[in-house]
This record gives C-alpha cells, structure tokens and sequence, in this order.
C-alpha cells in the first residue's frame, strides 16, 4: 500500500474528474492524475508515474519506473497490488 | 554476502556496505554497545529483511523498526467499529485487502465477510465511489486508513463525491500521521534511538519539513530514503556520517521523489477535508496527540461517524491487547520479535493474533517469513 507501483500514462479519459488511463506492466487501469497535473493533462501522455491506490502521486522518468518495478517484484508487492486491482474489478461487478 | 549480488548495482552495494562498516568502526559501535537507527515505514522494514541488510550490516549497527505499518497500528476497537458499520443491511463495507484480516475483539472483516456482510476488497477509493454510483439504493463505506500517502486519495475521493453529490458514500476516517508517533518515541526515556531513516512516500507528500523537529529539538539526524536497497544503505551511510561528523539535519536521499515542500495538490486536499482530531488511539502505543484526521464539518455528509454514529468522535473504547501478544513492545522496539511468547505458536501470518503478522510491513510478519522462523517452525 505505501510503496505504490509505476505505471505509464497512456489516454486521457475523463478531463472533468482528472482521470487517465495507466499501463501498468501490461495492465490498463484507470488512474487520476490530479496530484501531478503540473502543466496540464495532455503533457502527461507519455510521461511515468507513481500509482498509489489509483492516484498518481509523482512523475517520474523510464529508468526510475523500470528500478522501482524491480524492488516491488523482489518483495512480491508487484503481485499483490496486481491481486489487489484484479479483486477490485470483481469487487464492481459484484463478484466478491 | 549472498545477497549483495541479486542486488541491482553489486559492486556500489559492497561499497556502501564496507564505508557503513568503516563509520561503524570509527565509531567504535558494537553488538553490545550499537548504534541505534529506527526506520519509521513499514516498506522499508520488508525491504531490509527482504535483502537481508541487518545481516549485511555489522553487528554495531541496529535497526529498530518503527511504527509506520498502517494496519499494524490499528486498535482493535476500530476493527470491531468497521465490523459494526458493515454488519448494516444497507451498507457495502469497502476497505483494502490489508485491513481484511487484522484481528478485533470479535474477529476480522474476513470473518465478518464470511458470516455474511457485504464486505468487498477495493483497490482504491475510487472504485469505493464507482460502487456508490453503481448501487444507488446502498450505503457504500470507504475505510480510509493510512498515513499521508493515502490521506490525500481519500480526501478527493470526498471531494468528489461532494461535487457529485454522491449522498450514499461515506469514508469512515482512522488516518494517521507520522510525526507524532515520533515525538512520542523520542520522548519515551527507555527508548534509545540515534538516528531515523525517514519514510520515502510520506515525505512525497508532506516533504522534509515536518521532521525539522527531530534534530531541533532532540539533536537526532533523520535522511529520507528510498526503497531499493541501495537507497535504504546510502541513506544509512548519511545518518552514520551525521552522526560521526556530530551534526543532526533532515536530509533527502529521495530528492528524485520526494520535494522538500511536498506535494502541494495533496496538501491541499488533505488540509480543504480533515482537521486534526485532539488525540487518537495506536495500537501499542496508545492515545497520541494530535496523531489522527477527522472530515471536517462542511463534508459530514461523507463521514460516516456522522451517518452511523459510530467510530472515535462517539465512543472511546480502549480495548485490552490479547493474552500474550507483546506487539505494543515489539512496536517500540524494546524487544524483538521472537522474544514475543506468541510468536510462530499462537500468533502467525495465517492465523495472526497481533497485527504486526498480519501485514508484510509488520515487523513480526517479516522476521517470520526473513528470519529463518518460519522454516523452523515448518
């Protein structure tokens, strides 16, 4: 919960509510992205973040991301953050 | 050292390991008489046993791990409170999967789930509000929970609940933040402490400025770190040479990460929906001041001690630790883990007494699963 995980800004989807879409490690997930505005929403297609329960909460630059993955899969915290978005998606459906 | 080559940078992890030995040699510390670093997170406590720096280390060096594993500092009447509100036929209870199996008085949110409430894992509050949207007809409940890393999702998830006007949402607020423990710790005349390795996504949020009390006030040297091993040794190292050069600063490891003002959107959400409450209960450490945030008045709409009259502002209970379980003295660092009488017998990962086995960030969690415990017992 307090380490986060890095992910990659991808679209825009929701200008109004700030919220974007993320890949992260292959997994699309939709973040908000109102705590790194900085210079506005287009200018964070592209760009790394850190994730934090949905929220990006840093920029941060391709070889930070790629260190910050690897520390997360050696303390298995990659994984359960991945079980965590996978429980969540079946949390919405209902399917608890 | 057979894990410095699993490490990313082998050759500057030795590095760092042998200018953490010399300084602790200059210092002339030793396993009788070591100097005493508290690592205040909870990722960083994994991190060091995961890549086995307190073995790495010499044996001058100890690592005192501190409060800052969220779950581990839950009282267990805030457990038996979440219980209460989601035990409600109208109410959708979502918490994160953490907090599903720390023990109350009367079992955890697993056993409550699995005797019929409708509690459901959430990844963030945002899906706590998309499930509000999506079920008109229920209450749904958010356990906020955490320190400043967190704080900030749950006060725009508020935000924007309130701009919608998502009246069947509430967040039932037990956030914490780290600095009073500190003071707490540092005040505490049985407590031996020379330095702190500071928290790296806390201080992404609140920056370094809210720890200039630890060296002002108490002559301690604090370096906020990172979380890949390299980081934790550097900042080790920092600490290490603050204290053989006598100075005593807060420095920043993390500067990639973290910027010594913070991250002003989040403290600005965090300051616009909560307020700090007088005091507030830790698990192990009991009632801190100043230690918790409420939801401010002007959105009591989404506090659900306001909806269910329920939670601290309406009923203090203190509740008893179990039997046995020494995690308040563990939390404290005054004794290790294993000297605990339950650990590995009546307390472990699967079946947890004490919230310190119930979170990978716990300390006991760690030992057991880093410190040889585990394959003993099994």
């Amino acid at each position: 919960m307090c380490l986060g995980i890095p992910g990659k800004i991808v679209e825009i989807t929701d200008p109004a509510t700030n919220m974007a879409l993320a890949d992260v490690s292959g997994v699309q997930r939709k973040v908000n992205v109102t705590c790194v505005l900085g210079e506005g929403l287009d200018t964070l297609i592209g760009k790394y973040v850190l994730i934090h329960v949905g929220f990006a909460m840093a920029l941060i630059d391709e070889d930070e991301a790629k260190k910050t993955m690897d520390t997360l899969n050696a303390l298995g915290e990659a994984q359960e953050e991945f079980e965590a978005m996978f429980a969540s998606d079946r949390a919405l459906e209902g399917r608890t | 050292m057979k894990y410095v080559d699993e490490f990313r940078d082998p050759k500057a992890a030795k590095s760092l390991l042998k200018a953490i030995a010399d300084k602790i040699e200059e210092l002339g510390a030793t396993k009788e008489k070591p100097i005493h670093i508290m690592e205040i997170c909870g990722g960083h406590t994994h991190a060091i046993f995961r890549y086995g720096l307190d073995k790495l280390t010499p044996d001058g060096l100890e690592f005192i791990h501190g409060p800052g594993c969220p779950v581990c500092v839950l009282p267990m009447s805030r457990v038996d409170e979440c219980i209460e509100i989601a035990e409600r036929s109208e109410v959708i209870f979502t918490t994160f999967g953490d907090a599903m199996r720390v023990p109350g008085t009367k079992g955890s949110l697993l056993q409550a789930k699995a005797d019929g409430a409708d509690i459901r894992m959430v990844y963030s509050p945002l899906d706590a509000l998309e499930l509000a949207r999506r079920n008109p007809n229920r209450e749904v409940v958010f356990f906020g929970l955490g320190f400043e890393t967190t704080t900030p999702s749950t006060a725009l998830a508020i935000q924007q609940a309130a701009t919608e006007e998502l009246g069947n949402f509430s967040v039932f607020c037990n956030h914490i933040t780290v600095p009073p423990p500190i003071k707490v710790l540092l005040d505490d005349p049985l407590m031996v402490l020379d330095g702190f390795v500071g928290p790296g996504h806390v201080s992404m949020v609140i920056g370094t400025k809210p720890y200039e009390f630890i060296p002002r006030d108490y002559g301690k040297p604090i370096v906020v770190a990172g979380f890949e091993p390299l980081d934790l040794l550097q900042s080790v190292l920092m600490v290490l040479v603050q204290i053989s050069e006598q100075r005593a600063e807060v420095e920043n490891q993390y500067a990639r990460i973290v910027p010594d003002d913070g991250n002003p959107v989040s403290i600005a959400a965090i300051d616009d929906v909560y307020a700090e409450r007088p005091t507030f209960e830790w698990r192990g450490l009991g009632e801190i001041d100043a230690s918790g945030l409420r939801i401010r008045d002007k959105y009591k709409l989404f506090d659900a001690e306001e909806k269910f009259g329920i939670g601290y502002a309406t009923n203090r209970r203190v509740v008893e630790e179990p039997e046995g379980c020494a995690c308040g003295e563990v939390m404290t660092g005054r004794i290790k883990p294993m000297a605990c009488p339950q650990f590995g017998k009546g307390c472990t990962p699967d079946m947890p007494l004490g919230a310190l086995m119930v979170s990978s960030e716990g300390a006991c969690a760690a030992y057991w699963q880093y410190g040889g415990a585990r394959s003993a017992a099994e």
